[in-house]
């Protein structure tokens, strides 16, 4: 076999994989409705094939990459013979083709894994899960072979090299960023079968939530780390120091998140109070839906961003159509069979179940805020009103307050009971922690900030009063235990998930708050010796030099950081990047990390005469931002780990055990 | 019967947006604000487009409103555009432009037919300057106040009814 075959093995291989999805999709669900086993049982061995044949693909655009294939269009416009070798392994994904591909590949993995984790469950329920997903795959492999064919070739003029992946693109952080992300995306797809399934076979309790449970909170935990590696790689790559745009595609990933998170809570309620099941249903479907939709909006070119990949009207209304018939067909079974899932049970306005409608509400009110903010330039456009830009200015104005009020109850959910909490006990458990929060947050911007500020106080009373509830409530649970750290281990691991979750939102609120409002910037003209003063520290510029990389040339400068009142110095390496085959310069920003302050410089334009001109900032707190999505994210993986789903999913058959499952002691 | 009309409101609210999803793809995409706004406009030092000879840096916008347009000769929309500017022009408004991406002989053909509204045209060739202002295409039009801040940012073609609608209103503002 020679290397000019791979190509051609990777497209057969999608070819075979298309027909194994559709054979995934079609025999099991005929064998659900039909009640027949044997068309039932194509369901596991399909999903891995499928899995296989796309992994083969996969593997070949990889290869085509790495061997420096240029006869095929996709690695001479995206790679380049001089591009290190991890950079070719992921600019397989750096564009739209491979990065479909990659979305496919997550897609038949995540399918592989729900049918190798559920053996367990009823076998109509697995084949109907397996063949909505093996359907969303048929989707995306008819995108790719249709519209979006990664193996084309251009022959017999094969060019000598590539034209070399964006600059933009050659970090770690594009490595990173987006297998996470759409880990997260796609992830969604599984809760989504699972939605569909109990509406197809009419049956939802509480086992099926649990089922559910473990594989959102893992798509919302990858999901959590794929944005907060953008807002990462936003914040020391594109030069500016920004870590949020209000981007619509960072919009797109974010609308997910919110819903998904409101999914999170609303399945804790329809597990363990078995209410709320056509309100979770919707949600599973709307999460991913809005997935799709962020593929739509990166894809089609119906909005710019920086994400915007290079468009094609065919791709796009191809992407429309499968999110027409996807979601419309959703949420037409949604709307035909919802109606028999549903259960009607009571609680009081004061109750977890009550505080957990609210964060709901909150969540999805949120959602469409930032949905209407995405899409109404385009509905003004359409409807001949003009174009307009919406902003950060609509974004934050909405987003912030209500944040915060979501915040609020935030704080008191995990203190309440389910079903009913008194009035009496809940004030007699929170008012210190309310009083506290509100004497350090007030407090603490004299400390960190070089004045008071009312939205850094703000935040950090938000942040504390979804903390110290939370601390009170750990020390309350662990009194009764014969020590404290016996105390401690007794709780569930779902338990500290939650924790660790909210902490992590606290610990993102404290560092939006402060180095929204604490940040200083100054861009300053700077030749050798010159020096500026920003925040408490001089930058001195000592030395302009150059220098050569594998792909690039760059001035570089050397500047020398002191603190005042300190001896020591540091120093720091902007760089201006020049990127040879592309010939697209760069800004290769120069940071100095600390967990309570970062230091930033970027050089900008060559001012002649030895000068730049270089951007200098002070950025409080402003890892906390990504610390506190690490945590959340842990939180998450955490809730996974719980024993429960391993240990009741093999004692329970819902077949043998109709009706809604006992409710469990509610501690999660 | 009601519950049933409750349940399928997510289809008919996902059925309206896929329609101007469709209409949208047929129209022109839109840009975002830019990343600059409220921030000092850049530091550059580059040529003038008539006179290489010739060089301009930041302090050009200090002590005066001004507006700064994007163009280039190849861009069909800075064409359409020119009269609008001329407008501006006559009205008294400060303009620089810069030449974005263009070789000089074209820039200044492009000034002989289509009319010079500019006070002076910042010379960009490789887009440099450009891209720290973060533009994505042309032609794109920046407000900068008397103190050199970006204080306003238009995407895309600006229209006789922009001009009255936003252009005239934000330079008064910032005067």
């Amino acid at each position: 076999m020679s290397i000019q075959m791979i190509p051609e093995i990777g497209h057969f291989a999608l070819v075979i994989a298309l027909l194994l999805a559709v054979a995934q999709t079609v025999m099991p669900l005929a064998g659900a409705t039909l009640r027949r086993p044997l068309l039932m049982a194509y369901a596991r061995p399909m999903a891995s094939g499928q899995f296989l044949f796309v992994a083969i693909a996969y593997a070949a655009l990889t290869a085509s990459y790495m061997l420096d294939d240029f006869s095929v269009a996709n690695v001479a416009n995206n790679s380049n013979s001089m591009l290190p070798w991890y950079y070719k392994f992921s600019a397989v994904w750096g564009n739209h083709e491979g990065s479909v591909l990659l979305w496919s590949l997550m897609l038949a993995g995540w399918g592989f894994f729900a049918a190798r984790y559920s053996r367990e469950l009823p076998r109509d329920m697995v084949a109907r899960v397996i063949g909505v997903l093996g359907a969303v795959c048929v989707g995306f492999l008819l995108f790719i072979l249709v519209t979006s064919n990664p193996f084309e070739r251009l022959l017999p003029h094969v060019p000598q090299d590539g034209a070399d992946l964006n600059p933009l693109l050659q970090d770690i952080g594009l490595i990173l960023h987006p297998p996470m992300l759409y880990m997260g995306y796609v992830g969604f797809s599984v809760v989504f079968a699972f939605a569909i399934a109990a509406l197809l076979g009419g049956r939802l309790d509480a086992a099926w939530a649990r089922w559910a449970r473990p594989w959102t909170n893992l798509a919302w935990a990858f999901l959590t780390i794929g944005i907060a590696l953008g807002s990462w790689w936003a914040y020391y790559e594109l030069g500016w120091g920004g870590w949020w745009f209000w981007d619509p595609v960072e919009n797109a990933s974010l609308l997910p998140w919110l819903t998904g998170t409101a999914l999170m809570h609303s399945l804790a309620v329809t597990e363990k109070r078995g209410s709320f099941k056509s309100w979770t249903l919707l949600l599973a479907i709307t999460t991913f839906s809005l997935s799709l939709l962020g593929t739509f909006l990166v894809r089609s070119g119906v909005l710019t961003s920086v994400h915007a990949f290079a468009n094609d009207p065919s791709r796009g209304f191809f992407i429309l159509v499968l999110l027409g018939i996807t979601v419309g067909m959703s949420l037409l079974i949604f709307a035909l069979r919802a109606p028999r899932v549903s259960h009607k049970t009571s609680f009081n306005w004061l109750s977890r179940d009550a505080l957990l409608l609210i964060n709901n509400i909150m969540l999805v009110i949120i959602t469409v805020t930032v949905l209407m903010g995405t899409v109404y330039p385009l509905l003004l456009d359409a409807l001949n009103l003009g174009k307009i830009s919406v902003g950060p200015p609509y974004f934050n104005a909405l987003f912030v307050p209500l944040t915060v009020i979501m915040c609020i109850f935030m704080g008191l959910g995990p203190i309440a009971r389910w079903k009913q909490t008194e009035v009496r006990s809940l004030v007699k458990r929170l008012w210190l922690a309310g009083v506290a929060a509100l004497v350090i947050g007030i407090t603490m911007p004299f400390v960190i900030g070089p004045e008071w500020n009312a939205w850094v106080a703000i935040g950090l009373v938000t942040a504390m009063w979804i903390v110290l509830p939370m601390f009170r409530d750990i020390f309350e649970k662990t009194r009764h235990a014969s020590t404290r750290i016996a105390g401690l281990k007794k709780l569930s691991l779902a338990y500290w998930g939650m924790q660790l979750g909210h902490l992590g939102v606290a610990v993102t609120i404290i560092g939006v708050a402060v180095v929204s409002n604490y940040n200083i910037e100054r861009n300053v003209r700077m030749g050798v010796g010159d020096s500026a003063q920003v925040a408490g520290y001089t930058f001195t510029m000592t030395e302009l030099t150059s220098r050569r990389g594998a792909n690039f040339l760059a001035d570089r400068a050397v500047i020398e950081v002191q603190r005042d009142g300190s001896r020591r110095s540091f120093t720091m390496n902007p760089e201006k990047r020049l990127y040879i085959a592309r010939g697209m310069p760069m800004t290769q920003v120069a940071l100095r990390p600390g967990l309570f302050r970062d230091l930033y410089v970027a050089m900008g334009e060559d001012l002649g005469d030895n000068t730049w001109a270089m951007r200098v900032q002070y950025k409080p707190f402003v890892r906390w931002l990504w610390l506190g999505g690490l945590l959340m994210a842990g939180g998450g993986i955490l809730a996974v780990a719980d024993r429960r789903y391993r240990r009741l999913a093999t004692s329970e058959d819902p077949e043998t055990a109709p009706g809604p499952a006992p409710a469990k002691e509610a501690t999660a | 019967m009601t519950r049933r009309l409750i349940l399928l409101l997510p289809l008919i609210g996902f059925l309206v947006l896929a329609v101007f999803l469709y209409q949208g793809l047929s129209l022109n995409p839109f840009h975002r604000d830019s990343a600059l706004m409220a921030r000092d406009f850049p530091a550059f030092n580059k040529e003038t487009l008539k006179d290489p000879e010739q060089r301009v840096d930041e302090s050009l916008f200090l002590g005066q409103v001004t507006l700064v347009n994007v163009w280039g000769e190849w861009c069909p929309e800075c064409k359409r555009e020119m009269p609008q500017l001329l407008d501006l022009a006559d009205r008294g408004i400060r303009l620089v432009g810069i030449s974005y991406k263009d070789t000089r002989e074209k820039g200044m053909g492009f000034l002989q037919d289509f009319g010079d509204p500019f006070e002076v045209n910042i010379f960009d060739p490789e887009g440099d300057l450009s891209f720290e202002l973060g533009v994505y295409g042309a032609p794109e039009t920046f407000l900068v106040d008397r103190d050199g801040i970006i204080r306003y940012h238009h995407t895309g073609y600006i229209s006789p009814e922009d001009i009255r609608k936003h252009i005239l209103p934000e330079v008064g503002k910032w005067q």
